[in-house]
């Protein structure tokens, strides 16, 4: 056997507070990283995933006392990604009780950053972020949100990924952000067909069915849930929340 | 007062976390054999490689004390993760001799087709022996990662078996000595409940 399906929150934040957006946009305010994450723990949530994305539009590093403090209250693995810039970033992350960073535009600013932490630290102790949008004409094209364009096809951009020895892909469509219309399947699928590299799929998930969906008709090793791990239902309010583990997961026994 | 080992082997501030949480004021991350000495019980963590963690072990000098702590005081020890495979006589990872406080010896998983090493992510956990950790009714999961596993040489040390391309000892156990292979200080309800449990011993 191998190891279990994955669902978990991922959280957006700009260094203090979690947001929430839709498509990339949008920013919504919506509270305290501490007290979720102490409430994700009672969700028994399978790991927790929390994108910086303000850092490196502003240049900054990762807020390390505040990833200290959610580090401190979160049982459960914790995926930070957002500012990771140099080989010191990783280890005063993983130091701070990260399991996993996240690396987005160092994939291509620095590649050689990116294969030397995956030496010293270990492949399965990164993931490589990726966002996803579709272009005028319906192609789908890997996005930069911040950081150094990239003109490579979304194909030769996982190729090249695959080649630093990365332990897993966040796959991020920009076009479901935010929207509950699902998961981009057609986006799943073609990502899949290029590489065997496990997939964190997110963006538009909306119901247990759009999870289960992905998990088992796709075959996706783990879905992360962005507006249902924050909000009451769609158009609501804020209201931080998972949904029962036992309703998506089919051959949870516990 | 429960000692936590600190002798540089990756990051064990979550461990102390998680008994924090549970309601453990007086938690020390030491090396110093003194604190070892006068603790109630103690956690013996660490990520990494055998023969590192073995002249680590060495280097700080508190092997003694650990020694004398477990089978003269006889406090409870709980071994996580590499600190698991310390205990053991051995590891495929490395020539050093390993403590040998536990009957088993540390093997490499060989490449099966289609499963990834290190086995990272969580995993059902078959309780075969009962005990103050695991109970036999409850079926757990908890999160692993490591490339190596333990196989116990006699069946009475086995508390518990998990599954990754072929059967391995998760938990394992002798007199006042346990060790868990899993991250129950990141495995949520389950690591309480196991660490409620060493807490009770």
């Amino acid at each position: 056997m191998t190891v279990l399906k994955r669902i978990m929150p991922c959280l957006l934040y700009n260094g203090k507070n979690l947001v929430k957006t839709v498509n990339f946009k949008r920013t919504n305010y919506i509270g305290d990283p501490i007290n979720a994450v102490k409430i994700y723990n009672d969700k028994q949530v399978d790991e927790l995933v929390l994108l910086d994305i303000t850092a490196t539009k502003e240049n900054r590093k990762p807020n390390f006392q505040k990833i200290e403090k959610i580090a401190s209250e979160c049982f459960m693995p914790f995926a930070y990604g957002g500012g990771v810039s140099t080989l010191e970033d990783f280890r005063t992350l993983y130091n701070l009780g990260v399991e996993k960073v996240i690396v987005n535009n160092l994939l291509r600013s620095d590649p050689s950053i990116v294969r030397k932490a995956s030496e010293r630290f270990g492949a399965q102790s990164i993931v490589a972020s990726v966002d996803v949008k579709s272009n005028l004409f319906g192609k789908l094209r890997p996005f930069a949100y911040a950081g150094k364009k990239i003109k490579q096809s979304l194909e030769a951009y996982i190729e090249a990924i695959e080649r630093l020895n990365i332990g897993e892909i966040l796959l991020y469509s920009v076009d479901r952000d935010g929207t509950y219309q699902g998961f981009d399947t057609k986006l799943v699928r073609s990502v899949a067909s290029i590489t065997n590299l496990p997939l964190v799929v997110t963006g538009g998930a909306g119901s247990i069915e759009d999870i289960k969906e992905v998990l088992y008709k796709l075959d996706v090793n783990a879905a992360a849930l962005g507006s249902m791990a924050v909000y009451q239902k769609k158009g609501m309010g804020v209201l931080i929340g998972f949904p029962d583990r036992r309703k998506v997961i089919q051959d949870e026994y516990i | 007062m429960i000692a936590i080992v600190d002798y540089g082997m990756g990051n064990i501030a979550s461990v102390k976390n998680m008994l924090r949480h549970l309601g453990c004021t007086d938690v020390q991350l030491t090396a110093d054999p003194e604190v070892i000495r006068v603790s109630d019980k103690i956690v013996f963590p660490g990520v990494g490689a055998f023969d590192h963690g073995m002249e680590n072990l060495k280097k700080t000098g508190v092997i003694n004390a650990l020694h004398s702590a477990v089978f003269d005081q006889k406090k409870p020890l709980l071994g996580i993760c590499l600190g698991m495979q310390l205990l053991t006589k051995g590891s495929e990872e490395g020539i050093l001799p390993g403590l040998g406080w536990i009957s088993a010896y540390t093997r490499k998983f060989r490449n099966h087709e289609s499963l990834k090493v290190p086995h990272m992510g969580w995993n059902y956990v078959r309780v075969t022996n009962p005990n103050h950790l695991l109970k036999k009714e409850k079926r757990y999961k908890f999160y692993f990662v490591h490339s190596y596993y333990v196989k116990c040489e006699d069946k009475s040390n086995q508390l518990a078996t998990c599954n990754y391309g072929l059967p391995f000892d998760c938990a394992i156990q002798q007199d006042n000595i346990y060790g868990v292979q899993f991250h129950p200080e990141k495995s949520h309800q389950y690591g309480f409940e196991l660490f409620k449990g060493f807490l009770s011993l």
